[in-house]
């Protein structure tokens, strides 16, 4: 176990490194001037080169990045070059969307999709089995803006149960910031659910058919109890892997949706920040992100260890 | 659910009913699509800070008002020399910044000073460009002697880029701005909104809102719902393809006025084959302007025929020299030898007058030969390969500055244009002050561009404001882009 743990932060660790690099070099390839940006079309070339002095900019490039690596390892992610703010600041104002949004959203998309498998699953070929997968096909299918927009004008627009948009902050209270993201997580929670019943179902019908359920049965155990103890704890294998890959994405991939509510969440940031040219803010976000992704990756591997008592004992 | 509706409707009503017997509303909620990058108007371009700033936190000595007119700000009045190149203004007394330090003639010097320095940002720096000295004569009396005399100096100093800023917060405003507006900043929730409270120290006409929250709203498609569900109750810059929603809808006002943003599609005068006259002609003619503004503008915008905002008072009507002619632009084609047409790139930015009237064109110019292949590009790469380094053949791009004709006669602008007669008239424009002479140089001006063809002139971007019925004191038009919220009152 120490080993496989060691192995697995030593993988992470090159990641880390690797990404860094790629970042870097990706939007030193792009093209665009933050400066001249910043200065718009009346400034002129002279103005813009003082800015991009200023901006620390015209700096050789790999003295550049080993400055911004050298920061990430000291925990310091830089100064973003429009708002002229330290990163962390800008991260930690999304994060206290971000996160809670991405966990409800996953909390309530596990909540519909692994009754909806389990449901499936258990009447496998038959009419309730149809119903629920033409359902969980139109989940996936339904674009996530559209459905959000409906969500809106009928719960906003018309019932006015809840805003139509936007983020308070949760100053404003925990009960008005939790009702601004009620529709955003339903929107974000749908196609996730959708995907995430159909792989629960499968799952489980693949170990359905195995013979230890069968032996299970047999024994006299109810069909009820097979179910849940036999088969739904083997079939959670893939549902993990599902959902640490749906949670990396809930966490930064959900900009659509956030334009949509206008609420000020990671994904605008990094939006803003690509149009914006704020290279410092654009490298740090998708660091920290890179960084997130790999630690639910290493929580999603050893999740299985707790799972499956196999892998425990396995080198 | 009806019943609901009914239930909710009605329990509303009477709130909303108990709430204006009472008085009318005192705060506001203002959509704007753009969020500023900062909140100092004097180190930057975007055009989101002076929309949330201008006029509301920031002022200046001069101001624009609603129909583009110079009025008095910090500077109650002013004389020129008879040489036009001495202004004296004199200030208002008792005027305070937000952090309760003292204005006077000290802080203009500091400004003024500050924004044509060296190492100075300042994003419009040739405003300052005439200034040769400002001098404090006692505490409310400033003169500001020019190099020349310049025509244009008291607008100049209306700019937002030319607010009065003090010392000692000069270097936090990005953040934290501090001016002597009637309203003072209170919070910036970073991608949400920008909030706003009147300044109870403010030394001029009082303003009848307690609060404007400027919410950031990027998506055209959330702004419909927003104003519908209340939440939001004024978008002074709305998209004008979604208005058809809210036309209808007797709860607001859609008010159509105008920009001062020259809708054109650029061409590269040096580069072949658009150095040649005939050809720039030829995709004049081409240009269908009702259909772009149909489909481009849902519409609404004035067509054009040189670079001056129809409203404007020197607006010459040009349109009629290059009407919709296929016949006659396959004839210039054929004339400058390219009657089997050519192909060129279309860059297009990302705005949908852009995007949208990018395909309209492509399509019009295909009609006579001209095959264009279109290249979406962002705002930034847009600037470094179109703008700096003239990297391009056409692109479409609204140039939204007020009375910027000029441009065409600046070395090395993008348009890559050179005409030493158009250049004469511009340097000429700048010394004179007599109105009617003006009149007659501008006019010229815009001839000349007409008959070079030197881009192909679209139209007038509208300004499309929707807001509540029940609110009033908007500018119908937009002379600069901002959101004067000083005349803003709910009526009930």
């Amino acid at each position: 176990m120490t080993t496989y743990l060691l192995k697995r932060l030593t993988i992470a660790l090159i990641t880390l490194v690797l990404a860094s690099m790629v970042v870097f070099a990706v939007l030193e390839i792009i093209p665009g001037d933050p400066a001249r940006l910043m200065l718009g079309m009346n400034a002129s070339a002279d103005q813009v080169e003082l800015l991009r002095n200023q901006m620390g900019l015209n700096a050789p490039v790999a003295l550049r990045y080993l400055h911004w690596a050298g920061g990430l390892l000291s925990l310091d992610f830089g100064r973003s070059y429009t708002y002229s703010v330290p990163v962390i600041d800008l991260v930690r104002e999304r994060i206290v969307v971000s996160l809670p949004l991405a966990l409800i959203a996953l909390a309530l998309s596990t909540v519909i999709a692994i009754p909806v498998g389990l449901f499936s699953a258990g009447r496998h070929g038959r009419a309730g089995d149809t119903i629920a997968m033409g359902a969980a096909q139109l989940g996936v299918a339904v674009p996530n803006f559209w459905f959000a927009l409906m969500l809106i004008y009928l719960f906003a627009v018309w019932l006015r149960l809840v805003p139509a948009g936007g983020f308070p902050g949760w100053s404003a209270g925990v009960w008005p910031a939790l009702k601004s993201l009620v529709l955003p997580a339903i929107a974000l929670a749908l196609p996730q659910a959708a995907i995430l019943a159909r792989v629960t179902r499968s799952a489980l019908i693949d170990v359905l058919n195995e013979d230890y359920i069968r032996t299970a049965r047999a024994k006299g155990l109810p069909y009820r109890a097979v179910l849940w103890r036999h088969a739904l704890r083997n079939a959670m294998i893939p549902v993990l892997t599902i959902l640490g890959l749906q949670f990396a994405f809930l966490l930064a991939g959900t900009i659509i949706i956030e334009n949509v509510f206008y609420l000020p969440g990671l994904g605008r940031l990094v939006f803003q920040a690509i149009t914006q040219r704020d290279l410092i803010v654009v490298e740090s976000v998708v660091m920290l992100l890179v960084a997130a992704v790999i630690a639910v990756n290493l929580l999603v591997d050893l999740s299985y260890a707790v799972v499956d008592p196999r892998l425990r004992s396995r080198q | 659910m009806k019943l609901w509706k009914t239930i909710l409707t009605a329990a509303a009503l009477v709130l909303a009913n108990g709430a204006s017997a009472l008085a009318a509303r005192t705060d506001l909620v203002i959509g704007i699509t753009l969020e500023p990058p900062h909140l100092d108007p004097t180190a930057g371009a975007a055009a989101a800070i002076d929309e949330v700033l201008y006029a509301n936190v920031f002022e200046g000595l001069t101001r624009i008002g609603a129909d583009g007119e110079v009025l008095p700000a910090l500077a109650e009045s002013w004389t020129v020399s008879d040489d036009g190149k001495v202004y004296t203004f004199k200030l208002h007394s008792g005027v305070k910044f937000h952090d309760g330090t003292d204005f006077n003639a000290d802080d203009v010097k500091f400004s003024l000073d500050r924004a044509r320095a060296d190492n100075s940002v300042n994003a419009q720096k040739g405003l300052f460009a005439a200034i040769d000295t400002v001098e404090v004569v006692d505490p409310a009396t400033v003169r500001i002697t020019l190099k020349n005399p310049q025509s244009s100096f008291l607008y100049n100093m209306g700019w937002g880029d030319a607010v009065i800023v003090a010392p000692e917060t000069a270097d936090t405003n990005k953040e934290k701005p501090v001016g002597t507006g009637p309203f003072k900043f209170q919070n910036w929730a970073k991608g949400s909104s920008i909030t706003l409270i009147r300044s109870d120290a403010y030394w001029g006409a009082p303003v009848s809102l307690d609060k404007a929250e400027f919410r950031i709203v990027t998506d055209a498609a959330a702004a419909v719902p927003a104003l519908l569900s209340g939440d939001v109750q004024a978008f002074p810059f709305f998209d004008p393809d979604s208005v058809a929603q809210i036309q209808g809808d007797p709860r607001f006002k859609v008010v159509i006025g105008a920009t001062e943003g020259e809708t054109i599609l650029s061409m590269n005068n040096k580069k072949p084959p658009f150095d040649r006259l005939q050809v720039r002609q030829a995709i004049s003619f081409a240009l269908d302007r009702k259909a772009i503004i149909d489909g481009a503008s849902a519409g609404l915008g004035v067509p054009i025929g040189s670079h001056m905002s129809p409203a404007n008072k020197s607006y010459v009507d040009l349109t009629g020299l290059y009407p919709h002619n296929v016949d006659k632009a396959r004839e210039l084609l054929k004339e400058a030898g390219l009657e089997n047409g050519f192909k060129a790139t279309l860059k297009l930015p990302p705005p949908p007058y852009a995007r949208l009237g990018g395909e309209i064109i492509a399509s019009q110019l295909r009609d006579v030969g001209i095959d264009l292949q279109i290249v979406p590009v962002e705002w930034a790469q847009w600037l470094d390969q179109v703008f700096t380094k003239k990297d391009y053949d056409l692109t479409i791009v609204s140039h939204t500055e007020p009375n910027d004709i000029d441009i065409y006669s600046r070395k090395d602008y993008y348009f890559n244009y050179d005409n030493q007669t158009f250049d004469k008239i511009i340097a000429d424009l700048n010394l004179t002050s007599d109105e009617a002479k003006r009149m007659t140089l501008l006019g010229e001006a815009q001839k000349i561009l007409t008959d070079d063809a030197v881009v192909g002139f679209l139209y007038e971007l509208p300004k499309v404001g929707v807001w509540d019925a029940k609110l009033e004191g908007f500018w119908e038009n937009a002379p600069i882009q901002a959101n004067d919220l000083t005349k803003v009152k709910w009526t009930e």
